[in-house]
């Protein structure tokens, strides 16, 4: 992960394809499943999280060497959630229909497994440049995969695209929506089904590429319920 | 008393944390692999959530909102929740050891867990009574504890099924996290008929 020779492009596409937060690493599955309701929701919630990545990324890597060790956690917490509040505002002055929508998941990026794993694994150990670049990769990467959930639910469930009615599925079409895609068990399927997905693409990747062994870049496995779904993906 | 009885019920059955609300997903995946540790993880969590929302909701009314602090509330809820787990630990490790063996290792975990900080945020944004706020902590947790006892015996039962190769793992998990959601969704309006 902490590469030396990482280059600045590899360092921003690992988060859009290799290391995806969402669909290969299996990182902040609850915005993930909660708010992609709809594709404008998914844009909405990626969006706030790759500015808060960004933003916290970025003071980390400035003061990391600043934090003492035994406190790392607790000072990146604190950093997250400053930058959290200020979405939280930013979003309730200028968006306020998105806020509405995405409700209590706005604060919860505090807890969103993705930024602290990208504090401890990356920007406490890289310079400033690196550590946005990994920002807004691993954002890009969330935000591409939170849309293309988003999207799917919301032209299977109700027959639109980013609230734009499509004539053959919109409810009086050709054929009617399926309303259980956007209700909560339309979300576990649809993430269920995606995974299969990406599971499968990169299982034909890596035949030629003799296998890289992906481990979970969490680094926090301690610290993380997700722990028994790292060693799974590990093996 | 029928007002607490409505939050407890809802908050288990119709707007089941993890199964409606999406909080929680994380541990749920993780942990309910095996019943015991699916039940010593849910024990904590209802211990942390009550606490956490009774503790919560006093430094909300009483210091938050008379000074103008609102903005500050994700902060402190955080800090809180992390301070209270980590006091949590200490004191069952000294004076319950036994009950330190069962839960130790799950208490760490949970100042992570989008569910504890999301119950005491939906505490006040649902402008919950004091008691209110207790019972939903407990009524979320005990919602979880469910949702996680059941999905343990139905992944009990995956492991043994011959589940087709590009399925298997993960994918097939979520797809029946997805079947045990529609069940929940069979308590949508059972408030309105109970307690009518």
């Amino acid at each position: 992960m902490s590469d030396k020779k990482l280059t600045p492009l590899k360092n921003f596409t690992k988060g859009i394809l290799a290391e995806n937060p969402v669909l290969r690493l299996v990182l902040g599955t609850c915005p993930a499943l909660a708010v992609t309701t709809t594709g404008k929701n998914g844009l909405g919630m990626g969006l706030a999280a790759t500015f808060v990545l960004l933003g916290s990324n970025i003071v980390i890597s400035l003061l990391r060497n600043v934090i003492p060790n035994k406190v790392r956690i607790p000072s990146f917490i604190v950093i997250i959630a400053g930058f959290v509040s200020i979405v939280q505002m930013l979003m309730k002055a200028y968006l306020q229909d998105l806020d509405r929508s995405l409700g209590i998941f706005i604060p919860l990026i505090v807890v969103n497994c993705i930024i602290l794993a990208r504090a401890e694994m990356f920007a406490s150990k890289n310079s400033v440049l690196p550590s946005m670049i990994d920002a807004l990769g691993m954002g890009a990467g969330f935000t591409a995969a939170l849309v293309l959930m988003g999207s799917i639910r919301e032209i299977l469930g109700n027959g639109s695209f980013f609230d734009l009615s499509l004539p053959v599925l919109r409810s009086g079409g050709v054929i009617e929506p399926i309303l259980i895609f956007i209700l909560p068990p339309g979300g576990f399927f649809v993430f269920g089904i995606l995974i299969a997905l990406s599971q499968k693409l990169t299982q034909k990747l890596d035949k030629n590429a003799a296998r890289k062994e992906l481990k979970i870049s969490c680094g926090m496995c301690k610290g993380c319920e997700a722990a028994d779904n790292c060693s799974e993906k590990e093996g | 008393m029928k007002e607490m009885f409505i939050i407890l019920f809802s908050v288990i059955f119709v707007d089941n944390f993890v199964l409606s609300k999406f909080l929680g997903i994380c541990p749920f995946l993780g942990v309910s692999k095996k019943l015991n540790t699916a039940m010593g993880m849910s024990m904590a969590v209802i211990l942390v959530m009550g606490m956490s929302s009774a503790i919560t909701y006093p430094i909300n009314t009483f210091l938050l909102v008379p000074n103008g602090l609102e903005y500050l509330r994700t902060i402190v809820f955080i800090l809180v929740i992390a301070a209270l787990v980590q006091s949590i630990e200490t004191i069952i490790k000294k004076l319950l050891p036994p009950l330190y063996d069962a839960l130790g290792v799950y208490l760490p975990l949970i100042t992570t867990n989008c569910a504890v900080l999301g119950v005491v945020l939906l505490n006040i944004s649902n402008s919950l009574s004091f008691w209110g706020s207790v019972v939903n902590g407990v009524g979320a947790g005990i919602g979880f504890m469910l949702a996680m006892v059941l999905f343990a015996g139905v992944r009990a039962r995956l492991e043994k099924a011959d589940v087709p190769k590009f399925l298997r793992g993960l994918p097939i998990t979520l797809i029946a996290a997805s079947i045990v959601s529609v069940s929940f969704m069979g308590f949508k309006g059972i408030i309105e008929k109970l307690f009518a």
